[in-house]
C-alpha cells in the first residue's frame, strides 16, 4: 500500500472549485495543509495498540511479541518467574509499554493468556477471554455515556487477537475451531502457524490450504474480513493477504551473524533460520500487516464495527429489561450466545 | 461448567514502562496510515459568517477559497434574521473538502434587534443536537456522518473606526461559549492605518472588559506556537475581499481599484487577508474542528443531558443509568402528558357542565316569566270577562226595565188614552 507524501506550502496550481484562471499565480488556497495539521496532532497525541496473544503454552507467543516489537514486551520478560508453572486456570495478564520510533509514540499493551488450552478439560476455555474482551468494550461504553467525559477516552479495547496454531501439519483441532468461531465475532483474529520451522515448504502449503478450507467451512471470518473491504483497491490488497493466511511464523530475539550481517534468527545444526527472510518464514508479512500497513485499519474495524455491535447489543438488552419492567412484552432480544 | 479464571491487570494506565527498541519496527508509519484514511474519507469544515448586510461576507468567502460561490446579495428589508447554508465540494491535490458556509441573512437590518442573536444561537444548537441525536442512537453511523457543527464563526465588524456596536457585543457574548469566534474588521480599506491600530486596540479592550471569549490560536505545539502567538496579537484581522483582478507590474493580483490607488488583497501591508487565510485554513483548521468537538460540543452535551435529568452514576452503582433514566424519563413524560390530558378533559367537562347549568337556569327563568305572563293574561282576561258579564247583566237589566216600562206605558196609554184625547180636546177648546 503506497503512502502518499504530503506537500506543505507548495505553490502548485490547484484544481480548486469552479473558477480556474490560467493567468493567476496565487491560486493556492491551502486546504491540503490540513493533512500536515492532522499529522502534527497525531504525533502529539500518540497512538494506542492493544494486542492479545492466545495459544497453548510453548508455542512461542512471548518470543514472537518480542520479535515483532523488537524489545522485551512480553509478559515473561517483565515478570521473571523462577519456575514456569502452567497455571491451573486461564489467567489474563496485560502489560503496557511506551515505545517510540522517529517521534511517533505508541502505547502498546500486550495481553497474554497463560493457561489457555493447557488443561485436560478445555471446555469453555474461551469464556474468560470473551469476558475480558467484552469487559473492555463495556469500560469504553461506560466512559462514552458519561455526562462529564474525558477529552480522550482511554482505549483498552482489544484491537487484534493473534491466535497460535500448533504446527501439526494436518488440520485445525476442535479447540482451535471452537475458539476462533466464537471470537471472530467480537474481535479481529489473526491466526498464525507457530514454530513454523518444523514444517517444510510443501507441508506448510498443504497445512495452510487445509486451514483455509476449514475456516471457510466453519464460517470463521478472520482478519481481513471480506465484508469490510471498502473499495476495489482494498479488496485487491486484502485478497492477496487472505491467500496467505495463516502466516507461518518463526520468532526469535537472538541475533546471529549471517553473511556478514547481524540478523534475528534461530541457529540449528543444519542452518540458520532468518526470521525476517521471506524465503524462510512469513514473519515479515505478519509484521507488515499488523504494524506497517493495516494497524489503523485494524483499530478502525474494532471501533466502528465490533464495538458498535457490542453497543447495539448492550443498549437493546437494557432496553428490553426496562420494557419488561414496564410490563410491555418484548418481541426481540438478540442474545449473543457465549 | 464454568471455568473460573483470574484476571490480573498489571496495566496501570499512567505508568506504562518505557522500553527501548532494538531495531526498526515500522509503526512510525502510523501517522501516514491515519492521514491516508482521512484522505479517503474526505474532510468537512463549516464556517458561519455573522455580520450586517453589506459588509462583504460573501465576497470574502469567495476570495478565501478562490472560487465563486453561488448566491446574490441580499436585500435590506428582511423581517428577521435567517440562516442560509450552502455546501460545496472543493478539492486540492488529493484532499477533498466538504465546505459548508452559513450566512446570516438580514442581521442588523431590523429596527428592533433584540432577538437577532436568537436565530443564530438556535441554528448552532440545532447542529449540536443533530450530532447528539446521532451519537445517542442505538444503531449509529458516526464515521460516515456528515458533521454540520459550526467549526469557526467569522464575526464581521463594521469599519466605523470607533468601537464595537452594542449588537456586536451582545451577539458575541451569546456565541462565545458555543462556537470559535474569530472577529474580523470588514471592508477595512475604509480605515486608515493609524485609525486601524486604535480601532483594534479599542475592540480588543472592549471584548476583554465584557468577558467575550474569542478563539485563541493554540500555542502549545512548538512547531506552530510562534506563528500562532504572533497572530493572536493581530486580532481582529482587518480584511479586504475582492474577486476582481488588477494588473500590478506584470502579474494579475486580486485587488480593489480606486482612483487614488489600488488595495491589494494579498499584500500584507495593505490588509490582514493573508493572515486570516493562513490562520483559518493553513495552520489551524484541524484545531478549530477539534475545539468544536471537544469543548463546545461537550459543553452542549453536558448541559443538555443534565437538563434532561441524567446524572453520572458513581462507580459501584448499576451501569446503564443513561438508558434506564431515559426510559424512566420518557415514561414520566408520557405520564405527565396523560395527566395533563386528563386535567384538560376534566376542565372541559366542568366547563360544559357549568354552561349547561347556566343555560338551564336561563331556561327556567324564561319558563317562569312565561308562566307569570300567562297568569297575568288570564287574570286580565277573567277580569274583562267579569266586566263584560257585569255589563251584559246591566244591559239585560236595562232591557228588562225598558220592556217593563214600555208595557206599563202601553197599558197606561190604553187606559187613559181617551182621557188624554179629551184632555187634549179641552185644551184645544
Amino acid at each position: 500500500m503506497s503512502v502518499p507524501s504530503c506537500q506543505l506550502f507548495d505553490q502548485t496550481k490547484e484544481e480548486c472549485g469552479v473558477m480556474q484562471s490560467p493567468l493567476v499565480d496565487f491560486s493556492y488556497v491551502g486546504i491540503d495543509a490540513i493533512l500536515e495539521q492532522m499529522r502534527r496532532k497525531a504525533m502529539k497525541q500518540g497512538f494506542e495498540l492493544n494486542i492479545m496473544v492466545v495459544g497453548q503454552s510453548g508455542l512461542g507467543k512471548s518470543t514472537l511479541m518480542n520479535t515483532l516489537f523488537k524489545s522485551k514486551v512480553s509478559r515473561k520478560s517483565v515478570l521473571a518467574t523462577s519456575q514456569e508453572k502452567i497455571p491451573k486456570t486461564i489467567e489474563i495478564k496485560s502489560i503496557s509499554h511506551d515505545i517510540e520510533e522517529k517521534g511517533v509514540r505508541m502505547k502498546l499493551t500486550v495481553i497474554d493468556t497463560p493457561g489457555f488450552g493447557d488443561q485436560i478439560n478445555n471446555e469453555n476455555c474461551w469464556q474468560p477471554i470473551m469476558k475480558f474482551i467484552n469487559d473492555q468494550y463495556e469500560a469504553y461504553l461506560q466512559e462514552e455515556i458519561n455526562i462529564n467525559r474525558k477529552k480522550r477516552i482511554p482505549d483498552s479495547r482489544v484491537h487484534c487477537c493473534i491466535y497460535f496454531i500448533p504446527p501439526t501439519g494436518h488440520c485445525l483441532r476442535p479447540l482451535d475451531v471452537e475458539f476462533m468461531k466464537r471470537l471472530s465475532k467480537v474481535v479481529n483474529i489473526v491466526p498464525v502457524i507457530a514454530k513454523a520451522d518444523t514444517l517444510t515448504l510443501e507441508e506448510r502449503d498443504f497445512f495452510k490450504k487445509k486451514i483455509r478450507e476449514e475456516l471457510r467451512s466453519n464460517g470463521i471470518d478472520v482478519y481481513p474480513q471480506k465484508e469490510f473491504d471498502e473499495d476495489a483497491e482494498d479488496r485487491m490488497i486484502n485478497e492477496k493477504i487472505r491467500e496467505m493466511i495463516p502466516f507461518a511464523v518463526v520468532g526469535s530475539d537472538q541475533e546471529y551473524q549471517v553473511n556478514g550481517r547481524r540478523l534475528l534468527g534461530r541457529k540449528t545444526k543444519w542452518g540458520t533460520i532468518e526470521v525476517e527472510n521471506i524465503a524462510h518464514c512469513e514473519f515479515a508479512y505478519l509484521r507488515d500487516l499488523l504494524i506497517r500497513t493495516h494497524m489503523q485499519n485494524i483499530k478502525d474495524i474494532t471501533s466502528s464495527i465490533h464495538y458498535e455491535m457490542y453497543r447495539v447489543r448492550r443498549l437493546n438488552e437494557s432496553n428490553t429489561a426496562v420494557t419488561q419492567a414496564n410490563g410491555i412484552p418484548e418481541h426481540h432480544l438478540s442474545a449473543h450466545e457465549m | 461448567m464454568v471455568l473460573c479464571c483470574s484476571i490480573e491487570n498489571l496495566h496501570v494506565e499512567n505508568c506504562a514502562r518505557a522500553v527501548p527498541l532494538s531495531g526498526h519496527v515500522g509503526f512510525d508509519s502510523m501517522p501516514d496510515q491515519l492521514v491516508n484514511k482521512s484522505v479517503n474519507h474526505g474532510f468537512c469544515f463549516n464556517i458561519l459568517c455573522v455580520g450586517e448586510t453589506g459588509l462583504g461576507k460573501s465576497t470574502l468567502m469567495d476570495t478565501l477559497f478562490n472560487t465563486k460561490f453561488e448566491g446574490e446579495p441580499t436585500q435590506h428589508n428582511q423581517p428577521g434574521v435567517t440562516l442560509k447554508s450552502n455546501t460545496y465540494e472543493l478539492q486540492e491535490s488529493n484532499v477533498r473538502l466538504k465546505l459548508t458556509m452559513v450566512n446570516t441573512v438580514g442581521f442588523g437590518d431590523q429596527i428592533n434587534k433584540e432577538d437577532s442573536y436568537k436565530s443564530i444561537v438556535e441554528f448552532i444548537d440545532a447542529q449540536f443536537e443533530a450530532y447528539l441525536q446521532e451519537e445517542l442512537k442505538i444503531k449509529r453511523t458516526l464515521h460516515s456522518y456528515h458533521d454540520t457543527r459550526i467549526h469557526a464563526c467569522l464575526y464581521f465588524i463594521a469599519p466605523t473606526g470607533h468601537s464595537l456596536k452594542s449588537l456586536d457585543l451582545v451577539t458575541m457574548k451569546k456565541l462565545d461559549s458555543k462556537v470559535n469566534i474569530i472577529p474580523i474588521i470588514a471592508k477595512s480599506d475604509a480605515i486608515s492605518k493609524s485609525e486601524l491600530a486604535k480601532f483594534k486596540i479599542k475592540i480588543t479592550s472592549e471584548l476583554v472588559s465584557n468577558g467575550v471569549q474569542i478563539y485563541q490560536f493554540p500555542t502549545d505545539d512548538e512547531s506552530v506556537a510562534e506563528i500562532n502567538s504572533t497572530m493572536n496579537s493581530h486580532l481582529p484581522f482587518a480584511v479586504v475581499g475582492s474577486t476582481e483582478e488588477v494588473k500590478i507590474g506584470n502579474k494579475m493580483v486580486k485587488a480593489r481599484q480606486y482612483p487614488w490607488g489600488t488595495v491589494q488583497v494579498e499584500n500584507e501591508n495593505h490588509c490582514d487577508f493573508v493572515k486570516l487565510r493562513e490562520m483559518l485554513i493553513r495552520v489551524n483548521m484541524e484545531d478549530l474542528r477539534e475545539q468544536t468537538h471537544t469543548r463546545h460540543y461537550e459543553l452542549y452535551r453536558r448541559c443538555k443531558l443534565e437538563e434532561m435529568g441524567f446524572k453520572d452514576t458513581d462507580p459501584d452503582s448499576k451501569p446503564f443509568s443513561l438508558q434506564e433514566t431515559y426510559e424512566a424519563k420518557r415514561n414520566e413524560f408520557m405520564g405527565e402528558l396523560q395527566k395533563k390530558e386528563e386535567e384538560m378533559r376534566q376542565m372541559f367537562v366542568q366547563r360544559v357542565k357549568e354552561k349547561e347549568a347556566e343555560l338551564k337556569e336561563a331556561e327556567k327563568e324564561l319558563h317562569e316569566k312565561f308562566d307569570r305572563l300567562k297568569k297575568l293574561h288570564q287574570d286580565e282576561k277573567k277580569k274583562l270577562e267579569e266586566k263584560k258579564k257585569a255589563l251584559d247583566d246591566e244591559v239585560n237589566t236595562f232591557k228588562q226595565k225598558k220592556t217593563a216600562a214600555e208595557l206599563l206605558l202601553n197599558q197606561a196609554q190604553q187606559a187613559g188614552g181617551s182621557t188624554t184625547l179629551k184632555r187634549d180636546k179641552e185644551r184645544k177648546k
